[in-house]
């Protein structure tokens, strides 16, 4: 930080079995799972389906749609990087598909945002490799 | 026979708490060994298991076994607590398990911290929202109070509750604070002190948020045929019980009820005892929505009813049900890691009695619960005197 570089935001460690679901992110896809034995979804990528323990988990494109299911306004950073951020939105988000996943909400003020507001899937790109699944409030 | 009543809590020291830069976590964690083993009326020699929990300011790859060569101990049974606020009393319960197995006797339970001296602001603030999932959940900023700030606003919701029934919990806290001189906080707070603090997530705001502190807590837990010799009537292991739902809040199928449910329904089972045969308790007020959601799932208050029952105070000194009669992590300290090691030794204080001013009347259970994660690991101990053994 020496060259007065604003600090980085963290990029998530990336290990063998999440490598499929940041490499659909880097190409602007949500990949949920689907298991073939039970037909639960889930969120995030494991080598197991939670409900009935089956190891026979595919690979479902999220549509992108979803609804907060509960939000905050952060007024006080977690680290310097996200400083200029400040208020932003953090967010869990419930998808059409069912599982819920953590995310910002971006692109509007937080005083739109309300619990059961629809959303819709975007990206925000961190480095080369990692695009990072983001929502904005549907119109 | 069973765990009921096999052991006893027959020592309990609290450190000092609040800033204490002279004294480094290591130090903290043995004053406290020290100061319970002391008023247990034993010596060191009489310990054989020690039971420790991780300090972030002053961290050790194996910390129970690092303090037993700095005591210079060779415990036959030793513990280090790894789940956060709840490992806390997971951890006695394991100790009286392996009291009343006959793997050791007398097992000290020792746990402090120096998050507010130890650690710079920036420090502490990363070590504690590492608590977020590194790949789904840090990458998008939240801290702690915006982890516990996403229950907080689903609990709003759900029972169209308002952010003075939050506040009335910080209210009650601090009332029992100021009869307690070992409290850090010592000034009467109102609801309007709370609601005109600022926000830190929405809808928490400063004063919904817990201390951040130095300090530490011991106590001293032996089988129950060797507790009634001692300097202080015992105070007995009646019942505990563990609960986990998920470890990271995204992953939660509620976020309004939590594992407290099954921690205490089965901590309840093996007392033998009921909600309503709780003379006081002592819920994890790292935020004050916690402590609400936590008297519901542990059958104290009714669904969605907790906010009412601070709001009139029913867990005030004096109140039908005390609530956190130190002050709980908001206003007693809130060293981290070994915060529920206060209320564990505020209960057995309340149960041998004598306590003068803030002396909870007739106390013979104590209900003590934690929790670790984001509302994540549950632990549940119903403490009791010789009267309802």
């Amino acid at each position: 930080m020496s060259d007065g570089a604003s600090p980085a935001k963290p990029l998530p460690p990336v290990d063998p079995g999440s490598h499929a679901y940041w490499e659909a992110c880097n190409s602007g896809r949500l990949l949920l799972q689907r298991c073939a034995a039970c037909g639960h979804r889930q969120h995030y990528h494991r080598v197991v389906c939670t409900v009935c323990g089956a190891g026979t988990l595919e690979d479902l494109p999220a549509s992108g749609r979803g609804t907060v299911r509960s939000f905050t306004v952060i007024r006080r950073a977690v680290s310097a990087a996200f400083e200029t951020d400040v208020p932003y939105v953090v967010a869990l988000i419930e998808l059409a598909e069912g599982p819920t996943m953590m995310s910002n909400i971006i692109g509007s003020s937080h005083e739109q945002v309300a619990i059961g507001s629809p959303v819709e899937l975007d990206f925000e790109r961190r480095s080369e490799t990692i695009n990072i699944p983001q929502f904005r409030l549907l119109e | 026979m069973g765990l009921r009543g096999s052991t006893a809590i027959i020592g309990a020291f609290d450190t000092k708490v609040g800033k204490i830069p002279e004294r480094s976590a290591t130090a903290l964690c043995v004053d406290a060994a020290l100061g319970a083993i002391r008023d247990a009326g034993l010596i060191l020699a009489d310990v054989d298991g020690l039971v420790t929990c991780n300090s972030m300011a002053q961290p050790y790859m194996y910390h129970a076994e690092a303090v037993a060569e700095y005591l210079g101990i060779r415990p036959r049974y030793c513990a280090t607590a790894a789940a956060g606020g709840g490992a806390t009393f997971t951890v006695m319960y394991q100790a009286a398990l392996a009291i009343d197995a006959g793997i050791c006797d007398t097992v000290v339970i020792a746990m402090a911290d120096s998050l507010r001296t130890g650690l710079s602001r920036e420090a502490a603030m990363i070590m504690q929202s590492s608590s977020g999932h590194p790949q789904y959940e840090t990458p998008y900023g939240a801290t702690v109070p915006g982890y516990y700030a996403l229950i907080a606003q689903a609990y709003l919701r759900a029972y169209g509750a308002k952010p003075e029934h939050f506040a009335s919990v910080a209210v009650s806290g601090r009332a029992h604070a100021v009869l307690n001189p070992a409290a850090e906080m010592q000034k009467t707070i109102t609801v309007e002190d709370v609601l005109a603090s600022r926000l830190i997530a929405d809808p928490l705001r400063l004063l919904d948020c817990s201390l951040v502190s130095d300090g530490g807590a011991a106590v001293v837990l032996t089988r129950a045929d060797r507790a009634t010799h001692q300097p202080h009537k015992p105070v007995y292991l009646l019942g505990a019980g563990e609960g986990r739902g998920h470890e990271h809040i995204s992953q939660a199928s509620s976020l309004i009820h939590s594992s407290a449910r099954q921690s205490g329904e089965r901590a309840f089972s093996m007392a033998r005892l009921n909600p309503a045969d709780v003379d006081f308790a002592q819920v994890y007020d790292c935020f004050t929505p916690v402590a609400l959601i936590e008297m519901e799932d542990l059958g104290l208050c009714g669904e969605g009813e907790a906010g009412d029952f601070f709001l009139r105070g029913d867990g005030a000194p004096g109140g039908r049900l005390p609530i956190n009669t130190h002050g709980g992590l908001l206003s007693h300290s809130h060293p981290g890691n070994p915060g529920s090691m206060f209320a564990l030794t505020e209960s057995v204080r309340q149960l041998r009695g004598g306590l003068g001013v803030r002396q909870v009347k007739d106390a013979n259970v104590g209900l003590v619960h934690a929790q670790g994660g984001i509302l994540s690991s549950h632990c549940t101990v119903v403490l009791g005197t010789e009267v309802v053994l």
